[in-house]
Parts: C-alpha cells; sequence; structure tokens
C-alpha cells in the first residue's frame, strides 16, 4: 500500500490536482483542534491553496458520521484523488500524513 | 440477594440475561442500569454471552441493543454465531445495531485520538433505535491502539461517563485477557470502575476444550462463587449452574417397574419414583438389555422416556433388543421414547451434562436411561466425569425422573466401581451384573448390591436372555451356592424327577394308609360286635345262675324232706319256720337273693 502510494506520487509530482478531504472532529475536544491546526499548517505548506476541505462536527450530526463510517476522532478522509484513505489521530505525525495524502516531500 | 450489604435495603435490581445458569449463579443476572465487564482469553466464550445477552433481551422482551465490535467485524460475528438458533440475521435488520468499531489496517494513525465523536454517535444511534443494551466487546483492541497509558484511561473514563449520562438497562464490556496480564495498561481500573465482574476461561484439559465461567465480582450483591462449566449448543451458551446444596427432593413411596415381575420382587416391590439405579458390569453381561426393559416398561405405562446411549447408535440398540423380545420401535414412533446416541471422545464430560439437561429440557421425561454412563469420562478428566455424574443423578432426582445408569466395570468384583465415577455412593439401588464360571459354563449373574430404603433380596440370581425378553431364573442352591446354566438345568430336571417320584410315593402311602384305616375300623366294628355279644352272654348268664341258685336250695330241703333227716315235728311246722331260723343264724340280710347268693358263696 505504501509502496503503491509512493510510486502514484513520483508519477505526478506536481500539485496540480485538487485533493478534496473531510475532517471529522468532535467540537472542540483537544484532539480535535490539534488536529484542525496541524491538517491547516500541512495545506497552506503543501498543499497551497490546492484542497478542499470539509470539517465535520460529529457531535453535531453524528449519524452522517456514522454513515460515512467513522469511528474515532479525529480522523481525516481524503475522497480523491484515489486511493482514498483514512487517517486518524490529531495529525501530529506530518510525515504520515503526508504519505497517506499522497504528497510527496522534496 | 444483597446479603452482604445488609445496612441497605434496597434490593440491587437485575436484569435477566437469559443464559441458562448464569442467572441463576448471579441470583438474577446482571446489575441493572450498570456495566458489566467479561473478561477472558481469545474464544473463551465473552462474545457469545455478549451477544446472547443482548439477542435475549431483544427477542423477550423487545428491548432494542446496540453492538460495537472492536475485534471482528459484524460479518465475522454474524457468521460465527450463524451455528446459534437465534434469527440473528433478521434482529440485525431491526432490533440490534451492530457497529463495525474495527480500526481497518489500511488506516494511517497519526497521533492522538479519542473516543467523543464514537460516544456521540452511539448516543445519537441509541435514540434513534431506542437501545436498551449495549456492549463494548473486545475494548481492549481498541484501547491498544491508543499506544499511551493516560490515553488509556481517559478513554476508559470517558465510556463510564457516557454510560452514567446515557442509561440503558445494561451495558457490557469485553476484555481480552490471557491469564492474569492483559494488555490493557489500565486493566485494574476498568475492573474496578464496572460493577460486576465475569471472568470466563477455555482450557485444554486431555485433548478436550473445557470452558469455564466464573463471577468474580459483583457490587453488592451476593453470588455462586467458583468456577462453573459452560458449554455451547444450538441454543447458544449455557452455564452448568449448581445445584441447591441442601438436597430438597422429596421422596416418593410411589413404586415403578425396574422392567420385569421377578427383578421388582427382588427389589421389594420395584424402584421408587425418582430413585437412581445403577447398574455396574463387565461388557456383555446385559446392562443394556436391562436398562432396555426399564425403558420399554416405562413407555408401556404411558410415560415420556429417554435413552441416552453412548458410542452406539440409537437404531442398533432398538435392533438389538428386539432380538431379545424388548420392542422400542413403536414408542419411538409414538414419540414417547426419545433415543439420544452421543459420541463420547470429542467433548468434555461438562458438555455431556449440558446435553442431557437440554434432553430432558425438550424431552421432559419420567424415566431415563443413560448407557453407559461411565462414557463421559473417555475425554477430559476423571475429576470432572465424577462431578457430572453426581450432579446428573441430583438433577434426575430434582427432576423427579426415575434414572437408570449403567457403568461397565472391570474385573468381576463389584467394588471396583467405587474406584471409578463413585455413583455407586449416591445411586439409590445398585445391581451388579457378572459372569459366574462354574463347570465349563459362562452365566450372567444378577446381584442387588443395595436398595435404599427398601427390603431387598440377598440371593444372587441367574439372568436368563430370551426372545421373551430377559428373566430371573428360580433359584437353586446347592451347598450354598445358586445354580446356574447346565447345572441349574441339571438341577431343574433332578427336581422334576424327584417330583414325580414324591408323588407316586404319595399316592403309594395314602393307599396304604387309606387301607390300614379300613381295615382299623373292621377291627372297631367287630370288637363293637364283641362286646355286644359279651355284654348280651353276661346278662344271660346271671339270670340262669340265680334260677340255678334258687331251684338248687329248694332241691336241698326237698331232699332233706324226703330223705327225713329233720324231725317229722318241724316238718310239720313248716318251711317257713325253718327258712327264718337260717335267717337268724345267718345274721341280718338285706334280701333273700342275696343271702341265697352268699349262702351259695359261701359254699
Amino acid at each position: 500500500m505504501r509502496g503503491k502510494k509512493t510510486k502514484r506520487s513520483a508519477s505526478s509530482p506536481a500539485v496540480t490536482t485538487v485533493v478534496v478531504m473531510r475532517l471529522y472532529i468532535a467540537n472542540n475536544a483537544p484532539n480535535s483542534l490539534r488536529a484542525i491546526a496541524n491538517l491547516e499548517a500541512i495545506c497552506k505548506e503543501h498543499l497551497k491553496g490546492n484542497f478542499k476541505l470539509e470539517i465535520i462536527d460529529v457531535l453535531e450530526t453524528p449519524l452522517r458520521a456514522l454513515a460515512d463510517g467513522i469511528l474515532v476522532t479525529p480522523s481525516l478522509a481524503k475522497m480523491s484523488p484515489s486511493p482514498a484513505a483514512k487517517i486518524v489521530g490529531n495529525l501530529s505525525d506530518k510525515s504520515s500524513v503526508l504519505h497517506a495524502l499522497g504528497i510527496s516531500v522534496e | 440477594m444483597g446479603g452482604k450489604k445488609n445496612a441497605v435495603p434496597q434490593i440491587l435490581p437485575k436484569i435477566a440475561t437469559g443464559i441458562p445458569g448464569f442467572d441463576e449463579l448471579s441470583h438474577g443476572g446482571l446489575p441493572r442500569y450498570r456495566t458489566s465487564l467479561l473478561k477472558g482469553g481469545p474464544g473463551s466464550g465473552k462474545t457469545v454471552f455478549a451477544l446472547q445477552s443482548i439477542v435475549n433481551a431483544a427477542r423477550r422482551r423487545q428491548e432494542p441493543g446496540i453492538f460495537v465490535a472492536f475485534e471482528e467485524s459484524t460479518r465475522q460475528i454474524l457468521a460465527n454465531a450463524a451455528s446459534f438458533d437465534w434469527g440473528l440475521p433478521a434482529l440485525a435488520r431491526n432490533k440490534l445495531f451492530f457497529l463495525d468499531a474495527k480500526l481497518s489496517p489500511e488506516v494511517v494513525h497519526s497521533g492522538e485520538f479519542d473516543l467523543t465523536g464514537m460516544l456521540a454517535m452511539l448516543k445519537a444511534k441509541k435514540e434513534e433505535i431506542g437501545a436498551k443494551w449495549i456492549v463494548f466487546d473486545g475494548i481492549d483492541v481498541l484501547l491498544t491502539l491508543l499506544q499511551n497509558p493516560m490515553s488509556e484511561m481517559r478513554e476508559i473514563y470517558r465510556i463510564r461517563d457516557w454510560l452514567a449520562d446515557n442509561e440503558v438497562n445494561a451495558a457490557i464490556i469485553t476484555a481480552k485477557v490471557d491469564g492474569d496480564s492483559s494488555e490493557i495498561v489500565n486493566y485494574g481500573f476498568l475492573q474496578f470502575m464496572v460493577d460486576c465482574v465475569v471472568r470466563f476461561e477455555r482450557r485444554l484439559e486431555h485433548g478436550v476444550a473445557l470452558h469455564r465461567i466464573q463471577i468474580t465480582k459483583y457490587r453488592g450483591s451476593d453470588f455462586a462463587a467458583g468456577e462453573y462449566p459452560v458449554s455451547f449448543g444450538p441454543a447458544g451458551m449455557e452455564v452448568d449452574a449448581p445445584e441447591p446444596t441442601e438436597i430438597k427432593q422429596v421422596a416418593s413411596g410411589e413404586r415403578v417397574s425396574a422392567g420385569f415381575e421377578r427383578l421388582d420382587t427382588m427389589l421389594g416391590g420395584g424402584l421408587f419414583r425418582g430413585s437412581s439405579t445403577l447398574i455396574t458390569g463387565v461388557p456383555g453381561t446385559s446392562k443394556t438389555t436391562l436398562a432396555g426393559k426399564f425403558v420399554e416398561a416405562g413407555c408401556r405405562r404411558g410415560e415420556r422416556t429417554l435413552f441416552v446411549s453412548f458410542d452406539e447408535s440409537a437404531d442398533r440398540i432398538a435392533r438389538n433388543l428386539t432380538s431379545v423380545g424388548i420392542h422400542l420401535k413403536t414408542h419411538i414412533k409414538s414419540g414417547l421414547l426419545r433415543m439420544y446416541s452421543g459420541r463420547t471422545e470429542t467433548i468434555g464430560a461438562e458438555d455431556h451434562l449440558v446435553k442431557l439437561k437440554a434432553l430432558i429440557r425438550e424431552h421432559r421425561p419420567r424415566c431415563m436411561v443413560i448407557d453407559p454412563i461411565s462414557a463421559i469420562a473417555k475425554a477430559g478428566g476423571i475429576a470432572a466425569a465424577r462431578a457430572v455424574a453426581n450432579r446428573f443423578i441430583y438433577l434426575a432426582k430434582d427432576e423427579k425422573i426415575t434414572v437408570m445408569v449403567t457403568a461397565i466395570n472391570e474385573g468381576d468384583v463389584p467394588e471396583t466401581e467405587a474406584t471409578d465415577l463413585q455413583i455407586s455412593t449416591i445411586a439409590d439401588t445398585w445391581i451388579h451384573l457378572s459372569y459366574l464360571i462354574r463347570s465349563g459354563e459362562r452365566n450372567r449373574a444378577l446381584t442387588i448390591i443395595k436398595s435404599r430404603g427398601t427390603w431387598h433380596s440377598n440371593q444372587v440370581r441367574e439372568l436368563v436372555l430370551s426372545d421373551a425378553g430377559p428373566m430371573l431364573a428360580d433359584v437353586y442352591t446347592a451347598g450354598g451356592e445358586v445354580l446356574m446354566g447346565t447345572l441349574r438345568w441339571e438341577k431343574e430336571g433332578e427336581e422334576r424327577a424327584k417330583t414325580t417320584q414324591r408323588r407316586a410315593e404319595f399316592d403309594r402311602k395314602r393307599g396304604e394308609l387309606q387301607v390300614a384305616e379300613a381295615d382299623t375300623r373292621a377291627r372297631i366294628k367287630a370288637l363293637q360286635q364283641d362286646l355286644e355279644r359279651q355284654r348280651l352272654e353276661l346278662a344271660t348268664y346271671s339270670s340262669d345262675n340265680e334260677a340255678r341258685i334258687v331251684s338248687s336250695s329248694d332241691r336241698e330241703q326237698e331232699l332233706r324232706r324226703i330223705r327225713s333227716a329233720d324231725p317229722a315235728g318241724r316238718a310239720v311246722n313248716g318251711t317257713m319256720p325253718s327258712l327264718a331260723k337260717d335267717r337268724a343264724y345267718r345274721g341280718s340280710g338285706n334280701s333273700g337273693r342275696k343271702n341265697k347268693k352268699e349262702a351259695r358263696d359261701a359254699r
């Protein structure tokens, strides 16, 4: 899986494609706030505006989150480009997030 | 209940799980509105317990439930439970909600996460379906993903708070624990947090998996401490709950036939209703035949009967019994008799007990046979088998089932049975079958070793099988030994000849006596005739003599007169004065006749 992603990101080094993501948070829970901050930093640094991020508060729309297959918060779902990926946690481990999002780091 | 907390008058509310045996152990089920922890190694039955509880709640009380599966997918759970007759797929569509809470291995972990979101979703789902039960299955899987003792602790607290806020009838958390160690760092806290802890164990004994359950904690309630066997049947899990320690069976005075009349006679009129009988013997001593006869007698009385055999198919047994005049097939067809054949090497003794319990519940027999009960000791330890045999007999007593069990013992000494399952001590009646070898023959002998509360024959009898069924032969003793087989046959022949001889002898003797009697009668008659004749003779003789005496004295006077021996004057005086003179001379007398007689005598 990891190898597959590396290959893909290597074939498209430029960040021309828009990354569509959903971040599921639990209101102002510490981990959720941290995740928002961490993700914003990553986007700013590596995606430079080529992304769409929807932040969903599970406490407000729990049944939707359930339908989306979310279990724990915070969870980040990468919708496109494929392959889809799911990252759980406050996104403090930047390299694994970049990896999962298919963003290659110079 | 609540015995430990006498100061608190209110009874701890409980909710039944519907798991046979567990509600008895826990005196009512799980704590209501509280959380219970099920802990145990892999495959120990935690998930089945949790699942069965919510299935029962959904089916029996229409209470919806949520099952959060951290370890297995919903699909796996449904597949695993397919062997139970719960109708789980249908329940999963309306009454039960399964949350696949197993984090896919493809999910990337980056930093800490928590259960805030999940609990919010569960709250929403709970309100949506009105769930009254919730199960967190395999919480250890989730907690270990947190990779941080602090986070673990925090999430355990979070779950506890959620459970406190979202009241359900019962919450169940299961956690994998191997031995006493767990991968959950805050495992101790988890135990502290809950009100009830149930430990599950699966262990191998002699190559057979044995399942055990034990309540290790129950806040505010007493419970049956100790380890209890668990087994799995088509209805799910079943705990072999302990029987009440006090024996409360009512002794019945009613007698039922042990199979056939002569045996009943030996038993002082049959077996007591609800009693237990042990038949021991080496292979081939027709233990099964006796049991079959007992079963047939039960069916003939119209009583529901259960025949449990091990390692031999019911069909074969029925066929073999037909050859000795015991016909069970019609009773099987009518539904009165249920025959069940179990294999022994694959399951442990406790599983047998659970199976037997299930059979008893299904068939509700009044008479029951287990042939042989010693088979339960085949797999697993002897101690377990012994306990199971005892429990079975007590169970049968509680259910007032008249039970007959057979046991194979090695050797021909009945006492060796005592080293085996030790049923002989609790069985009410103990019949021992053996072979007696004498004069080149092997004959079956039946002995009643004991029969509680009744007179019984102390004699060793020969058991004879024929196409008319088993029977006990007449007793012949010679030199203090019961004769059997050919010896008995010879004795019978001899006895018949003797009888004939005796009869002839008797007839002859009677004839003789009759003759003698007739003879005596004849003699008495003759004697009586003699007597009569003699009487007559005597009478005749007496009167003759008198006449002669009178005449002779007259003659003397006449003679004197004729001879003129007396003076004439005297003679002139006449006869009379002479007579008077004579009378005076002889002194006083009463009668002339007497005087005459005396006079005659004097002469």
